[in-house]
């Protein structure tokens, strides 16, 4: 383990920081050795990257403040336009910089704007003496704004002639910043995946006060066997562990273990582990109905997942409307005329075929057609004549605004419009079930 | 719950989207009268980024703060409206503004009108049309939101119209899991349906009544091409405009107290109306002669009458609905429900002709000659019920007999314990006879015995019931159109409300442009179907030109086409001189004529041949 060393900062305090970072500590020194002493300058710029819930954002949050360096920290999917990200940008530098006068509305515009009120801004003292560092999370919307932004702020030390360094945070790596024009190379610094052990030495950090180490650390344990194959976020790792732990504790509560039975506790934990994996680690049911569910003792098969409500009413004409769309979507146009006249006569699939429609047409997707398909094919598969009635049109559109049509391209309405169908082969199954189609007969996949 | 996650409703309303408003207005309504002030409303059409989304939600949030607050501080929020900074800290800091201030207020003055809301109110943020959100704005906004949850506490809904799977086809797991979903589903509009049809039509209260065919055609625009609950209500107000425009006897359709005292003071024109009316035609028919004359020259003595027919309508619609409500607790008994399920469908079926000559009144009279005796009763004692419960006059009797039925029911259930052993004991011997022939013998004889086996008392009281409930049926749900002056309040044009209701655009355009004579009744115009008359406007004869091109025309020989029925009118000698030259009026007006055409949807310029234009409509001639 490497100690934390700095001639700049007092020993307990770098002994603080390391408590509150573990697992970090080779990337926190390698920080601290690139920001050097307050007053010196450092690399004008650093990008660091890493999976989601790395600890980037945390990591660099705990070590501005406990060394106390004076630092702006933006989130760059809050501030989603340049003109608010930068304004923000100063308002916190007038923040911190006086105490004395209220902060007041700054307008800025463009980054020419920005440079020369930042220099403004840094003049005072307590910014002469020392690196000011911004840090911009969440950095790949930069590459939203405007041209000039990223690269701007990549060498905004040397734009602004002050002692500054910008440290962009994200999760994708550098390469896919980097613009065609080329720009300032940023220093960058790679934060890995934390490993399980690094899970488990974390995660056992915050225990629950009533309950010793080991009991907790043996919890943690239980619970990575469970979710590690699925899920390495450290954050929904703390969630789960807080919201299953009164469970696991259950037993102990109630007598019938001392917390060193760890057979007995993973016996009662695990399936109900298992079935939270399930349910409220994919978001089907919420977390207050799962703790509910605790509480309550109930079953998690009495409450309906989301995915499990995919029954959707339709009025009787969209429901044709939609097995129309389906058809024209996944059979080829030829085919139309064998399944949809009386005396087609016989055509062999394999003859009948072209080389590229040998493959599933459910594999390559839904393929757009043209209103008036989609009306042949509905008069055709509906019994009683159907007139074509505004409702019918109107149905079409409502369709589309419910996202089980989609119109491509967007060509004017007279201009002969064309739609997809974008359901799945099951909900039309069901769809066409409630009407008595037998849908796969008419399926050119299914010849 | 996380300490970050966003309270989450979804709320699954149907597709009946133009129902949704309603619900929406309700709910906030409620949310404002017992929980918060702050509601804002978003569209997807409103929204197409974050920025436009913010602008929305802070435009709606800090207008419903002046109208919280009085007059004075209006110049505070123009001047914040002025250069309003659409992010969250702006919103953080109004909303920190907002709540500080009301509790001043309440410390100092209005301690009761704002003690209804919280401590610190939720900001409630309705996304109307989740499916038309586009997922980078959403995702944004959630992850925004959810880092501001301390500060700005948010309770989002998401209005969604068809399946709570599109909430995870729009965010992916990382921003879902910033929600605690909770998912609430709305009653089906077909529930809605039948309470408005239960509430309104099938009330005797209310004195204007849909036809058979109406009726029908409301539920059809319902069933096949809406589910909207609002415009069912909307074309049943349709019903009674058109109904009192255009039936001069309506004067007539209020409640009877009213009704009576109209009929009392009728005009002579309106008597005249009055036996106008075929049903009262066929009344006067029905009559003995000097009745006859009297009725037809006498105005005082058909007021009389009228009076009199119109109580007996009255009641007549008391005893219906009542013996309907108990007929379709009967049929719901059965099973696959011959007549329907919903009352509805029962209601049509009794308004269109005599339901009893129908064959699926025989069938479920059929189903229900081998009903059970536990659904007898139980149907038996819902109907006791309704009748008791119903204001019509002539159920007393009714009522008793159905109560003799079920305490005739309740002995019987005394007597099947003896009859019990008895079927028991034959079985017993069954089971020892081992020997084949003697098995065969007694098996016969048993079906012998089965079928010459007089009826049971149960099966005979189950008769008697049957009996019953067909008398009631056939005694009072006579369809309504066999009533005498069923028309005063009765509306039975269908076709109108489906002109008005169910358009046929794309029809009504090739009637204009195929036959003008239909709308301009010109008597030059009349021509037989398939020739080209060139009396017709240009538009006319270029789309009936058209229909008979394939899906590319050309232009060129369309104009030859064109030119050639115009000039027909000319005579030959004229048409001699410039057979090879079209004439430039000519010419100008077939441009103008297909340009006509362009702007209707019939064709658009292709891009395939450049002298060529594509059809965009198929069939035709």
């Amino acid at each position: 383990m490497p100690n934390l060393e700095h001639p700049a900062y007092p020993a307990a305090t770098l002994l603080h920081l390391e408590s509150l970072v573990p697992c970090r500590e080779s990337q926190v020194s390698m920080l601290l050795s690139i920001f050097g002493e307050r007053q010196q300058f450092s690399f004008p710029s650093i990008f660091i990257y890493g999976h989601t819930s790395s600890g980037k954002t945390y990591v660099m949050q705990t070590l501005l403040k406990t060394l106390q360096l004076p630092h702006v920290f933006v989130n760059c999917v809050e501030y989603f336009t340049s003109r608010l990200l930068l304004e923000e940008i100063l308002m916190q530098l007038q923040n911190c910089s006086s105490e004395t006068e209220q902060t007041s509305q700054v307008h800025c515009d463009t980054f020419n704007d920005f440079v020369r009120l930042f220099k403004q801004a840094v003049v005072s003292e307590e910014f002469e003496d020392q690196t000011l560092y911004i840090v911009l999370d969440r950095a790949e919307q930069l590459r939203e704004m405007e041209a000039n932004i990223l690269p701007a702020f990549l060498r905004l030390q040397e734009l602004t002639d002050r002692n500054v360094t910008v440290i962009l945070l994200s999760e994708i790596v550098w390469e896919l910043f980097r613009p065609n024009i080329g720009c300032f190379e940023p220093f960058t610094l790679y934060f890995p995946d934390y490993s399980i052990g690094h899970l488990q030495k974390i995660l056992s950090q915050n225990h629950h006060p009533k309950y010793s180490v080991d009991f907790y650390a043996a919890y943690i344990n239980i619970l990575l066997g469970v979710f590690y194959m699925v899920c390495r976020d450290l954050k929904e790792l703390q969630h789960l562990a807080a919201l299953n732990f009164s469970k696991y504790c259950e037993p102990v509560v109630r007598g019938e273990a001392n917390e060193r039975d760890t057979r007995k506790l993973w016996k009662n934990i695990e399936p109900h582990l298992k079935k939270a994996m399930h349910t409220v680690y994919l978001r089907e049911i919420s977390s207050s109905q799962w703790e509910r569910l605790q509480r309550d003792d109930g079953e998690p098969g009495q409450l309906k997942g989301l995915s499990a409500h995919t029954h959707v009413e339709l009025p009787y004409y969209s429901k044709f409307l939609l097995i129309a769309a389906y058809l024209a979507s996944y059979n080829p146009v030829r085919t139309d005329k064998r399944f949809f006249l009386k005396h087609h006569g016989k055509i062999r699939k394999t003859n009948f075929m072209k080389k590229h429609e040998k493959t599933s047409n459910h594999l390559l997707g839904p393929k757009p057609f043209p209103l008036d398909r989609l009306l042949a094919i509905l008069y055709s598969i509906v019994d009683n004549r159907v007139a074509p009635t505004a409702n019918i049109f109107s149905q079409i559109t409502s369709l589309v605004t419910l996202q089980l049509l989609s119109m491509v391209g967007h060509n004017d309405q007279l201009d002969g419009p064309r739609y997809k169908c974008t359901v799945s082969l099951d909900f039309i199954r069901a769809i066409a079930r409630t009407v008595n189609f037998d849908i796969i007969k008419y399926l050119y996949d299914f010849l | 719950m996380k300490s970050k996650e966003i309270p989450t409703a979804a709320l699954v309303l149907g597709v009946n989207v133009t129902d949704h408003d309603l619900t929406f207005r309700s709910l906030s309504e409620v949310l404002q009268n017992n929980i918060t002030p702050y509601i804002a409303f978003l569209e997807a059409k409103d929204c197409p980024g974050v920025k436009k989304l913010m602008q929305k939600l802070m435009g709606q949030l800090m207008n419903c703060s002046v109208d919280l607050d009085s007059s004075e501080d209006e110049d505070y929020v123009q001047v914040s409206h002025n250069r309003i900074r659409c992010s969250m800290t702006s919103l953080i800091n109004w909303y920190e503004s907002v709540t500080k201030k009301t509790d001043s207020e309440t410390s100092s003055k209005k301690r009761t009108s704002s003690s209804r809301h919280w401590q610190s109110p939720p900001v409630v943020v309705v996304f109307k049309d989740m499916e038309s959100f586009s997922t980078k704005v959403l995702q944004d906004f959630i992850v925004i939101s959810s880092q501001h949850i301390r500060e700005l506490p948010l309770v989002l809904i998401f209005g969604i119209a068809t399946s709570p799977m599109i909430i995870h086809s729009l965010l992916p797991h990382s921003v879902s899991s910033l929600l605690c979903i909770e998912l609430f589903q709305s009653l089906s509009c077909k529930d809605h349906l039948s309470t408005i049809i239960d509430k309104l039509l099938l009330r005797a209260s209310f004195p204007f009544k849909l036809g058979e065919k109406v009726l029908q055609v409301l539920i059809n625009i319902f069933l096949y091409h809406d589910f909207s609950v609002q415009n069912f209500v909307k074309g049943f107000q349709l019903c009674i405009v058109e109904h009192f425009c255009s039936q001069p006897v309506s004067v007539l359709c209020c409640q009877l107290v009213d009704a009576k005292k109209r009929a009392d003071s009728l005009s002579h024109d309106q008597c005249e109306n009055i036996r106008k009316l075929p049903s009262f035609q066929r009344y006067v028919e029905s009559q003995v002669s000097e009745n006859q004359i009297a009725l037809l020259t006498e105005d005082t003595y058909l007021k009389e009458i009228t009076q009199k027919l119109l109580e007996d309508l009255h009641v007549y619609h008391e005893n219906y609905l009542s013996v309907l409500r108990c007929f379709h607790v009967f049929t719901s008994f059965l099973p696959k429900y011959p007549l329907g399920k919903q009352i509805r469908e029962l209601h049509c079926a009794c308004l269109e002709n005599q339901v009893w000559e129908t064959e699926e009144y025989e069938s479920s009279l059929q189903l229900a000659r081998m009903l059970n005796k536990s659904d007898l009763v139980t149907m038996l004692q819902q109907c006791v019920e309704i009748f008791v419960s119903s204001s019509g006059k002539e159920f007393d009797n009714t009522v008793e007999k159905l109560k003799e039925f079920l305490t005739q029911f309740q002995k019987l259930e005394a007597e099947a314990f003896q009859e019990q052993d008895v079927s028991v004991s034959s079985q017993k011997e069954l089971q020892k006879k081992t020997d084949l022939y003697h098995l065969q013998k007694t098996l016969l004889e048993l079906k012998e015995s089965r079928r010459s086996k007089k009826l049971t008392k149960f099966e005979m009281l189950r008769f008697e019931v049957v009996d019953y409930i067909d008398s009631l049926v056939r005694n009072y749900l006579v369809p309504a159109n066999h009533k005498t002056l069923h028309e005063i309040v009765y509306f039975n044009t269908a076709s109108v409300l489906r002109e008005h209701l169910n358009a046929a655009p794309r029809i009504a355009l090739h009637t204009a442009l195929n036959n003008p004579y239909r709308y301009l009744k010109n008597q030059e115009l009349k021509s037989d179907e398939g020739s080209i008359s060139n009396k017709a406007p240009d538009i006319c004869i270029v789309y009936k030109l058209h229909l008979e091109c394939g899906r590319l025309i050309n232009l060129v020989d369309w104009l030859e086409a064109f030119s050639t029925v115009v000039m027909a009118t000319e005579g030959p000698n004229a048409d001699a001189a410039s057979s090879d030259q079209v004439d430039d009026i000519i010419h100008a007006r077939f441009i103008r004529a297909v340009s006509e055409l362009e702007l209707l949807g019939f064709i658009k310029p292709s891009k395939q041949k450049t002298d060529h234009v594509a059809r965009l409509t198929w069939g035709g001639c």
